[in-house]
């Protein structure tokens, strides 16, 4: 007869099985069987966050800067509906989460019971898929499952709700291995037609762009090492999404910088004006199109992705290529140099005018600021913070507004796993707890926030998180007093009336990083910044850096509303012959 | 026309809309009809009829048949989406103009009125099989079977006859000759 465990114990053996060494999370009620099992598994860690959305976020930091899933244990009612958000936000940037709710005891569901919510329910739309465990049986299969759905294909969250009863009932344990797999959602789908077709469109075109998104860094490094060999072998110009930062060395020269809505100016108009597009593991989302009517009227357009669903949601493609991007770069490769095209010769001359183009674009200096010796610039901060820790291998999260895109402007990354940010969604909050998953998995790595004074309050909590398991993130506040994005799109579109958008009171960073026990840094001007930022860093604790920039400034280039991306708005000294029209207001 | 200040684009023209019947094939387990559902709603597509039963007991799967009206792109990504579930296991797409596939929705009325009336009314929907399930001397349920916009009429047309109460199915599909669906 073999032995019975209890689904408190199954929960631990999957776990085990799955090779999960940390969990974020919180107790409570309808979790604590699962809790009192915690201490007889020593190789899986929990990490006890301070709110159930610190915890979804620091499993994405955690998933997205390791490649592996991250896990989350929180309890029914309020903590499931806690960690809604970070669930959300995980299903928008495709990051593998394993999420454990408790649910009351089955004869106890639909009574409105005490802390009971529709778990399930709530989060179906923000999950690949969710599963609630009415049968002790069920339980091994369903978390074998759960890791299956969450790490294959595109990635993304699942939730798996336990009763507490089940928690306390016994079954047999089943390891992944006897667990019949659920047929195959994932696989490839693409042939070698496909791909001579590819290579074919390469090889006519002469003013080819490669577009890349996430999909690329959830493909694993090695998707990342061979697109490097392909933008090599091809000599085209490459440009990346906010999530596919990493995925290309920034200072490359090949690397035309982010495109979209804040991307760079030769970037956006080499989207605008190429005849062939290479869209790899990207979605065409409506920060980097702008106008679709007119989105890159003249190109051929091909679109690598992982996802069948992606393909022709937004942007009708003319050939698209279901599967793996590394596993389709490799194929293309493979091809390329069976076939001796020797591209990047053959194509040189083809492509040099193309190149001149980009150059001349490039001229404009679309990132350009006018920096101040009296107060401190945004972007200033951002560099001299690159500037100072690009020696070091360092991971950077961010909040969402300004700071977020002045932090993808001027912050380059080299590797993928690197950048952490909420893009889909645009969760104000995220960085805080994100940088605390990342240290997780990085124990000895330069994990910083980039942050706004007004997202770090939203997840603030955490830095006690961080305390407690003296994680040493250095939290680099650019304080603006504004919602600065807000102010940003009130001062283009609503003439100036910043509704809403100032905090009059703001807590003093410094005492706060001291009650938390952790260390603040204050910086005002730019004589004493390099400095303070070699303190921070130096500094092996959690370190709160209070930033105060300058107030008023605005975040450039950007597509305006209602602009294709041929139409961009430069920094200041471009304004006055750029000002958005009427009709354009809709479209920020 | 007053501007916008969204922050988002402005919808790009509509495509021509038309209809579909989509078929799914589903394990039956809890909460499945919610998932599909679930999807048109949360996406903005239309449901103009659904129906769903198991159709296989050994299996375990049931077979959701749904009406929906779309722009093509629209129905690529119904479909599209539809295969992404995890208890999908097939998606059948057939457009409702398609002379390869039957569909029908069954109908019950309820007539209320002397033997005069209801033969009247027999005689009325007679084209589309018309069954009496249960028959009084003052009332009649009538069953037929035919296309939405057959019952639509019959609706209407039964009215002068003492219809009072109608109750109707969802479409279902079925491909005509030995064929099955893959």
């Amino acid at each position: 007869m073999p032995k019975l465990y209890t689904g408190a114990e199954i929960v631990f053996k999957c776990l085990e099985d799955q090779k999960v060494e940390h969990i974020f999370g919180y107790p409570g009620g309808a979790v604590l069987p699962i809790y009192n099992e915690l201490k007889n598994y020593p190789s899986i860690k929990h990490i006890l966050v301070r709110h159930e959305q610190g915890a979804g976020h620091a499993a994405e930091g955690y998933a997205r800067s390791s490649g592996k899933p991250g896990v989350v244990l929180v309890t029914s009612g309020p903590g499931a509906t806690n960690v809604v958000t970070a669930l959300t936000d995980a299903y928008m940037d495709s990051v593998p989460i394993v999420c454990i709710s408790g649910q009351v005891p089955t004869h106890l569901i639909g009574t409105d019971a005490f802390q009971e919510c529709d778990t399930t329910g709530i989060t179906r739309p923000c999950t690949k898929h969710n599963w609630l465990v009415k049968n002790i049986k069920e339980l091994p299969r369903i978390m074998h499952e759960a890791f299956e759905v969450a790490t294959t294909g595109r990635p993304g969250p699942v939730l798996v709700d336990i009763p507490k009863d089940i928690q306390f009932a016994k079954a047999k344990y089943k390891n992944p291995k006897k667990i019949k797999a659920i047929k195959n959602k994932s696989k490839n789908r693409f042939n070698q037609k496909e791909i001579d077709t590819l290579i074919e469109l390469m090889n006519k075109a002469s003013k080819p762009i490669f577009y890349t998104g996430g999909g690329v860094v959830n493909s694993g490094p090695k998707a990342s090492e061979l697109l490097r060999e392909l933008v090599a072998l091809t000599g085209f110009p490459i440009t990346t999404t906010l999530q596919g930062l990493g995925s290309y060395p920034g200072e490359d020269n090949q690397f035309i910088g982010m495109l979209g809505m804040h991307g760079t100016y030769e970037a956006n108009n080499a989207m605008h004006d190429c005849d062939l597009l290479i869209n790899i593991g990207a979605r065409f989302d409506d920060r980097i199109t702008g106008k679709i009517d007119e989105f890159s009227p003249k190109s051929k357009k091909v679109h690598i992705d992982i996802d069948p669903s992606s393909i022709n949601k937004i942007i009708k493609v003319d050939l698209p290529i279901v599967g793996d991007v590394c596993d389709v770069i490799k194929s293309t490769i493979k091809t390329l140099k069976k076939k001796n095209l020797n591209l990047e010769k053959s194509n040189k001359s083809k492509i040099s005018k193309w190149w001149q183009q980009i150059q001349n674009w490039r001229t404009k200096e679309s990132l350009n600021f006018i920096n101040s010796d009296k107060i401190i610039k945004p972007q200033h901060a951002v560099q001299r913070l690159y500037e100072l820790t690009k020696d070091q291998d360092t991971f950077i999260t961010t909040e969402v507004g300004q700071h977020q895109m002045w932090a993808a402007q001027h912050y380059k990354f080299n590797k993928p796993n690197r950048w952490m940010t909420s893009g889909g969604l645009g969760t104000m909050g995220y960085g805080l707890p994100a940088a605390v998953g990342v240290q997780i998995a990085h124990p000895k790595k330069l994990v910083i926030d980039i942050a706004g004074e007004a997202s770090i309050l939203m997840t603030m909590q955490e830095i006690s998180t961080a305390v407690q398991y003296n994680l040493p993130i250095k939290i680099f506040i650019l304080n603006n007093q504004y919602l600065g994005m807000v102010r940003q799109w009130q001062e283009l579109l609503h003439e100036k009336n910043y509704s809403e958008s100032y905090t009059e009171a703001l807590p003093d960073f410094v005492k706060l990083a001291e009650a938390y026990g952790c260390v603040g840094i204050k910086a005002h001007n730019p004589d004493e910044l390099d400095e303070k930022i070699q303190e921070m860093i130096s500094i092996d604790r959690p370190v709160i850096f209070d930033c105060h920039v300058d107030q008023t400034e605005n975040c450039f280039p950007m597509i305006p509303s209602g602009k294709p991306h041929n139409k961009m708005l430069l920094g200041p000294k471009d304004q006055k012959e750029n000002k958005i029209t009427g009709k354009g207001k809709a479209l920020v | 026309m007053t501007k916008s200040k969204s922050a988002y684009s402005t919808p790009s023209k509509l495509g021509k809309l038309e209809t579909h019947i989509i078929v799914v094939w589903v394990d039956n387990e809890a909460s499945v009809l919610s998932r599909v559902v679930g999807l048109f709603s949360g996406r903005g597509y239309n449901i103009e009829s659904l129906a769903v039963a198991e159709v296989d007991q050994k299996e375990n799967l049931s077979r959701i048949t749904i009406v929906t009206t779309g722009t093509p792109a629209v129905i690529e990504q119904i479909v599209l989406q539809l295969k992404k579930l995890v208890p999908v296991h097939k998606v059948g797409n057939f457009k409702r103009e398609d002379k390869n596939v039957i569909f029908k929705e069954m109908a019950l009325f309820k007539i209320v009125g002397n033997s005069a009336k209801i033969k009247k009314a027999l005689n009325t929907c007679k084209k589309f099989n018309p069954v009496i399930l249960d028959q009084t001397n003052k009332s009649a349920v009538i069953q037929i079977t035919a296309l939405r916009r057959e019952i639509d009429k019959m609706s209407k047309n039964l009215k002068t006859h003492g219809l009072i109460s109608v109750s109707r199915t969802g479409a279902v599909a079925m491909t005509r000759g030995a064929e099955i669906f893959n």
